[in-house]
């Protein structure tokens, strides 16, 4: 029995929807974008050409609704379905486009470069915990107008994961579909076995963006999976109650979908979001707070009770170091999104609102998440009996009796996550013995051991000689003529 | 026939690995009918499989119940074999005898139980007396059986300094350097065991093993 936390009842829910299906009409959805207006148009929307606002009746959306898969997986680059979008499965992947990194010896929030993803990739491919990897950091050593493709080319050549990317034009949306092709094998098989999916962003109040609406359509007509981050905040461009909230998040989904399915019914997409309360203080959008994670488990509650796959962010802090406030945060963020059978989590390894990432934080998040999947597990039945069967002849009445017996050998890897070496639970003696390290630098050592043991994957080289071959002309299109050194990368 | 034989010993020092007494217990009943020296099956065979598991804990590789079972196979394997090692006139040379307890008031014992377990896997005779067990119950218990090594066992800082009692009661009726003392236990640090005068400590089952044949002057075997 995965255990599961609820915190809406199936009335709210009704509720949330029929509201969610006004706001639809009443205001109606600002649609910057043609294309979309004239999908939805010819759907049978009203359309205000001076406002861009479509008035979107519900029948319309619950055709969108029908058409959209309750399931679907992403590939690992041999072909295996390693995350699957749908029911209550959980993932977790790094937190997407920050752009800066802590130096764990400095303390400084650095400008990210191409080392840095880098060495987030190398560090996220090692540790199970992570199904999926992200495009973590932009590269700020290249162009603007190629980050978004670039990060994906780093990830495709580092990494064997799925990958949760994304794009903030539609140009690069458009490139980054044919460097999946080049991979997969042509656009077919990149459809067919889909490796990456790409988060597209509303803007709240319900308002779908000329680029956010043209990636929707593009990603549907591609068959490339799609994820809607729809960030409402709470108090300020949102309703100030979770449950104004929720309901707007709502409606901003239910319009993606329908443009979605529009462009291509039957294409994947994905219920998500970075909802986050407006912090009242300071002005800041707190991603750690525990409202934040409430919204998530409530917005997901929303999404299931209609079979739609799920995503929110989840899992980050907004502490500048890797400190306590970043494992409290973090931590209890992680376990809130699991037990609400959120598909794919995305936000570890991110500190300071979603724009500092931190390989340090990664290792020990992965321990948060150890702990969130331990909980899904649930409490096992191994046994015909639950204890009778344990005390046999050999008993002696002395404490280690369990540890002779065969099924502790056993199950005792079944019952108990065996966490890595950032958690400290040594005697006192050996934890002095080993230097008197805190989570911090614990979790520097064995950053320095998986950048150590890391290997790239191998690559088909023809496929990787045609993906550098693209991306160098993407590079001197926007005016460079080389793309950064890469370490132990050389193309012929 | 001597890749047999290389297959013989290492499919013992797998089930050794792996915890299977069973299978220990058949390939040590094997290796009487085809005529092996006991003392070869236990050198050439199970011990390989109990030094690699206490190598892999050490670097911790391996974890407590994979530690205790091969100790357990170990255990069952030599159980089949000693008889064999009588008939030829001959015992398996024993490291040395050794008095297990857990001092007066505590009632902790999983450590030294674990203890006890890797001392045997590694050829040391142990009497393992159990808990709460007073200073004179365990001298006597080494005198009745001419022990080299009294090792005691504490949890708490409260009953740690029962250990000291043991041996000012040793050197008392000047038993010392007779018989050994080694100490253990969470509270237990190397400035106690020199503060007590004991041996010597370990912090480990497997440390363990490696102070009481340095004991008994055989820190080679």
């Amino acid at each position: 029995m995965q255990p599961k936390l609820l915190l809406l009842d199936d009335v709210l829910i009704e509720r949330i929807l029929d509201e969610a299906y006004q706001l639809l009409l009443k205001p109606g959805v600002k649609v910057n974008n043609e294309e979309a207006r004239d999908l939805l148009g010819s759907a049978g929307a009203q359309i205000d050409t001076e406002t861009n606002v479509v008035k979107i009746p519900e029948q319309i959306v619950r055709k969108a609704l029908e058409s959209a898969p309750r399931e679907f997986y992403l590939y690992d680059y041999d072909g295996n379905p390693t995350v699957k979008y749908g029911g209550d499965a959980v993932h977790f992947d790094p937190g997407s486009s920050g752009i800066a990194m802590l130096n764990p010896e400095t303390l400084e929030h650095e400008t990210t470069e191409t080392q840095h993803l880098l060495k987030l990739i190398k560090v996220a491919e090692q540790l199970s915990q992570y199904d999926a990897q992200s495009t973590a950091v932009v590269c700020h050593d290249v162009p603007q107008t190629i980050q978004d493709s670039y990060r994906l080319y780093l990830a495709l050549l580092f990494s064997k994961k799925p990958i949760v990317t994304g794009a903030f034009t539609n140009k690069t949306v458009s490139e980054m579909i044919d460097m999946l092709a080049i991979l997969a094998g042509g656009h077919e098989e990149s459809k067919n076995k889909p490796r990456a999916i790409f988060d597209v962003c509303p803007a709240p109040p319900l308002i779908w963006s000329n680029f956010a609406s043209g990636n929707l359509i593009a990603l549907a007509r591609a068959g490339i999976p799609a994820e809607i981050v729809s960030v409402p905040l709470s108090g300020a461009a949102a309703p100030v109650t979770m449950l104004g909230t929720v309901t707007q998040h709502t409606a901003e989904c239910l319009a993606g979908i329908t443009i979605h399915q529009l462009a291509k019914a039957g294409s994947p997409i994905v219920w998500g979001g970075a909802a986050c309360i407006f912090d009242m203080k300071k002005g800041a959008t707190p991603m750690g707070s525990v409202e934040t994670a409430m919204l998530d488990c409530s917005y997901a509650q929303v999404a299931k009770s209609l079979n739609m796959p799920t995503h929110a962010y989840l899992g980050s802090s907004d502490s500048k170091l890797v400190d306590t406030q970043a494992g409290l945060e973090s931590g209890v963020t992680a376990m809130i999104g699991a037990l609400s059978g959120i598909n794919m989590i995305s936000g570890s390894g991110m500190l300071d609102f979603l724009s500092c990432h931190s390989a340090e934080k990664l290792v020990i998040d992965a321990e948060g998440i150890a702990m969130a999947k331990r909980m899904l597990e649930g409490v096992k039945l191994h046994t015909e009996t639950l204890a009778t069967g344990f005390y046999d002849d050999k008993i002696n009445f002395k404490g280690g009796d369990f540890l002779k017996q065969k099924i502790t050998m056993k199950l005792f890897r079944e019952e108990q996550h065996l966490p890595s070496n950032v958690i400290d639970r040594d005697s006192m003696r050996d934890w002095k013995k080993a230097g008197s390290l805190d989570t911090f630098s614990r979790a520097k050592v064995m950053v320095n051991d998986l950048l150590a043991s890391y290997t790239r994957p191998e690559l088909d080289s023809a496929k990787v000689e045609q993906l550098h071959t693209f991306m160098l002309d993407l590079a001197k299109k926007a005016g460079v003529e080389q793309l950064p050194q890469l370490e132990d990368f050389q193309i012929a | 026939m001597t890749e047999d034989l290389d297959k013989l010993y290492k499919d013992m020092a797998q089930c050794i690995i792996e915890g299977e007494s069973e299978v220990a217990i058949e390939l040590a009943k094997k290796s009487i009918e085809i005529g092996l020296h006991p003392l070869d099956t236990i050198t050439k065979g199970f011990v390989v499989g109990v030094n690699y598991i206490g190598d892999q804990f050490g670097a911790g590789e391996a974890f407590l119940p994979e530690l205790v079972m091969a100790g357990e196979a170990m255990k069952a394997a030599v159980a089949v074999l000693e008889p064999e090692l009588l008939k030829l006139g001959e015992a398996r040379e024993m490291m040395g005898k050794v008095v297990l307890a857990t001092v007066e008031g505590d009632i902790h014992e999983i450590g030294k139980t674990l203890v006890g377990t890797m001392l045997s896997a590694s050829g040391f005779e142990v009497t393992d007396l159990g808990v709460d067990q007073p200073a004179d119950k365990i001298i006597g218990k080494a005198l009745e059986i001419d022990a080299q090594i009294i090792g005691m066992s504490a949890l708490l800082t409260t009953t740690m300094v029962r250990q000291r009692e043991v041996i000012e009661e040793l050197d008392k009726e000047g038993l010392r350097p007779r018989i050994k003392v080694m100490v253990g236990g969470a509270p237990i640090t190397r400035d106690w065991a020199t503060k007590i005068k004991a041996d010597g400590y370990s912090e480990d089952a497997v440390g363990a093993v490696k102070l009481a044949k340095e004991l008994v002057g055989k820190a080679d075997q």
